[in-house]
């Protein structure tokens, strides 16, 4: 018997050792995969912000353009695109992370999961794949959804230094929300609950700062829209976008990412162990 | 000395108030391979899952190759692999994209990887295929998939959960084949399944559970000893003949529609030469004979004192 021992190929020589880094790599490249061969999920998160952005700007931007405050009426639809611009973005964030809620939920129903789980990959590598092939995403949707924007007459005035300012906000807002998204991709029962979770989300950016000024809502909203985190989110996207004045707002969207981030990363491991061991 | 492979001592595992596992004991040496024989429900797939990390038993200790499965999980799945009832294969992937991400995960490193999952394509039969999106696999080629990846670094220890169920007989005989030759490489193997063919066939020793627990543990021999029911099956031409052998063999059962008579016999040659020897003495003819030695149907009929498979756990 001992001999046997002696010709197995086991695995024993790398069992300690921790792989958390190039596991994650390789659960982000199999997301990455499955984008690339499946991109209609991909495209509808992209499709979504620039309706609701073509929408706001062409339908109702002239009047609300119009009431922001400083702004010449004749002018209002530009000035609403700058406007605007930030809670877009916000929710094309949002939308991508329904995507990764859903593909999460649908991800631990396979198979394929339990074998994750009967191999010695560290459990957070196969959550961090997911967040890490979001986010990447995520951003490729902000770049395209900004793209239109500039189309159809958006103008930031950003210093080079302010558009990596707003390349690393994005990033990490894109980062927290994943995780969060994540987390309720697991705790959803069916596939179903899961895609409708991430809605709430979406909503976020229209009840804060993304597409009327907050002073301007009814009081107990109002107190709503001024701490909720989508409101530093949008308003430090904006100031960085046009070289306004930034405030708490950076400072306060940063550490908002951390704690959502946080949250976000605990809820879902915990939910990943509770599934896991039985 | 070393440790057995599989080391399983009074596990239990309860779900709400349903007694899945109850005092399961077994042990697997190494290099060997046991089959867990048992009907739906016995806790098969549940002792697989306890033994693989998936799920965590009520009381009990489990340990492959000396590696607690409750206080050391990583350990224990450094060294097996698990292929289960249901497809373990990524369904948006091909088959060489999903057996190059087990080999990431394994960490063999991108040359070895490749030569390696190029081994298994062609090992496994999947050559043709591998490019194509799973969609387009049988379930046979699911089914082969799924056990190459688990044997993209060889495991110590192999857990296969009803590995050939839905096969077609040239599969299963390839699934076989392919068992077969991992453990002249040294691989243990835990098996289940309701086949009794297939744990004759691949086992050195066989457990069956019944009602989450083990009623009995042996070489295929062994248990076979453990049933009654080899006999000599003799049929008549008629009625008179069967009468009158009956009275002649006593202890002999009948079966007055089917013309045939059951004797209690070992089915050596002596044996039958002295039954032939008597039924001539009294001239009596017979139709036809056909000799039953005792299979693991009977010994798994006898133990488990059911005849469906309606297994429930008490």
């Amino acid at each position: 018997m001992t001999t046997l021992t002696a010709q197995q190929p086991t695995l024993v020589g790398t069992r300690r050792q921790s792989h958390v880094i190039a596991d994650a790599v390789t659960m982000l490249r199999r997301n990455l995969q499955h984008m690339i061969r499946y991109p209609g999920l991909s495209i509808f998160t992209i499709l979504g912000p620039v309706v609701i952005l073509l929408l706001f700007v062409y339908v109702f931007g002239g009047t609300l353009g119009a009431g922001l405050p400083g702004v010449d009426p004749a002018a209002g639809r530009d000035a609403y695109i700058a406007y605007v611009m930030p809670g877009i973005l916000l929710i094309t964030i949002a939308g991508s992370a329904g995507g990764t809620a859903t593909t999460v939920s649908m991800d631990m129903t396979e198979g394929i999961t339990a074998r994750f789980r009967s191999m010695a990959i560290s459990r957070a590598s196969v959550l961090a794949g997911h967040v890490l092939g979001n986010t990447i995403q995520a951003l490729i949707a902000v770049a395209l959804v900004l793209g239109v924007g500039v189309l159809i007459g958006l103008r930031p005035t950003a210093s080079p230094l302010a558009w990596l300012g707003i390349a690393a906000l994005l990033t990490l807002i894109s980062f927290a929300i994943t995780w969060l998204a994540v987390g309720m991709g697991m705790q959803a029962k069916s596939v179903e609950t899961a895609s409708n979770w991430p809605l709430l989300l979406t909503f976020m950016p229209f009840l804060g700062s993304g597409f009327v000024p907050t002073d301007s809502m009814p009081a107990f909203l109002q107190w709503f829209a001024q701490y909720q985190p989508f409101t530093p989110f949008i308003e430090a996207t904006r100031g960085l976008l046009f070289g306004t004045e930034l405030g708490w707002d950076g400072v306060l969207a940063v550490a908002w990412c951390v704690v959502i981030t946080l949250i976000g990363y605990v809820w879902s491991l915990t939910i990943y162990e509770r599934k896991s061991v039985r | 000395m070393t440790s057995p492979a599989i080391d399983v001592t009074e596990l239990r595992k309860v779900y709400k108030d349903k007694v899945v596992l109850n005092g399961v004991n077994l042990t697997v040496a190494r290099g060997t391979v046991t089959a867990l024989l048992g009907p739906n429900g016995a806790g098969k797939t549940t002792t697989i899952h306890i033994l693989s990390t998936l799920i965590r038993a009520e009381s009990g200790e489990a340990f492959i190759n000396g590696c607690d499965v409750s206080r050391d999980p990583d350990g224990v799945r450094a060294a097996i692999g698990l292929t289960g009832q249901f497809s373990a294969v990524d369904g948006l992937l091909s088959g060489e994209e999903n057996l190059l991400l087990m080999a990431r995960l394994r960490h063999l490193g991108a040359k070895r990887s490749r030569t390696r999952v190029a081994e298994l394509l062609e090992q496994f039969d999947l050559v043709d295929a591998a490019r194509k999106p799973l969609a387009t696999y049988s379930g046979g080629m699911r089914r082969r998939l799924d056990l190459a990846m688990t044997l993209v670094a060889t495991p110590s220890v192999l857990f296969l959960d009803e590995p050939t169920s839905g096969l077609d007989p040239r599969s299963r005989h390839t699934m076989w084949d392919i068992v077969r030759g991992l453990v002249a490489n040294g691989t243990t193997v835990l098996l289940t399944t309701q086949h009794l063919d297939e744990a004759d066939e691949l086992a050195d020793r066989i457990a069956v559970l019944d009602g989450g627990r083990i009623v009995a543990e042996g070489t295929p021999d062994e248990l076979k000893r453990l049933a009654p029911g080899g006999h000599v099956r003799l049929r008549f031409a008629d009625a008179p003949a069967l009468n009158a052998a009956s009275e002649l063999l006593l202890g002999s059962s009948r079966d007055d529609a089917a013309l045939e008579l059951a004797v209690q016999s070992d089915g050596s040659v002596g044996a039958l030469r002295t039954l032939l020897a008597r039924l001539d003495d009294a001239r009596i003819d017979v139709d036809d004979l056909s000799i039953h030695t005792p299979d693991l149907d009977d010994v798994f009929f006898a133990l488990t004192g059911r005849t469906d498979s309606q297994g429930t756990a008490s």
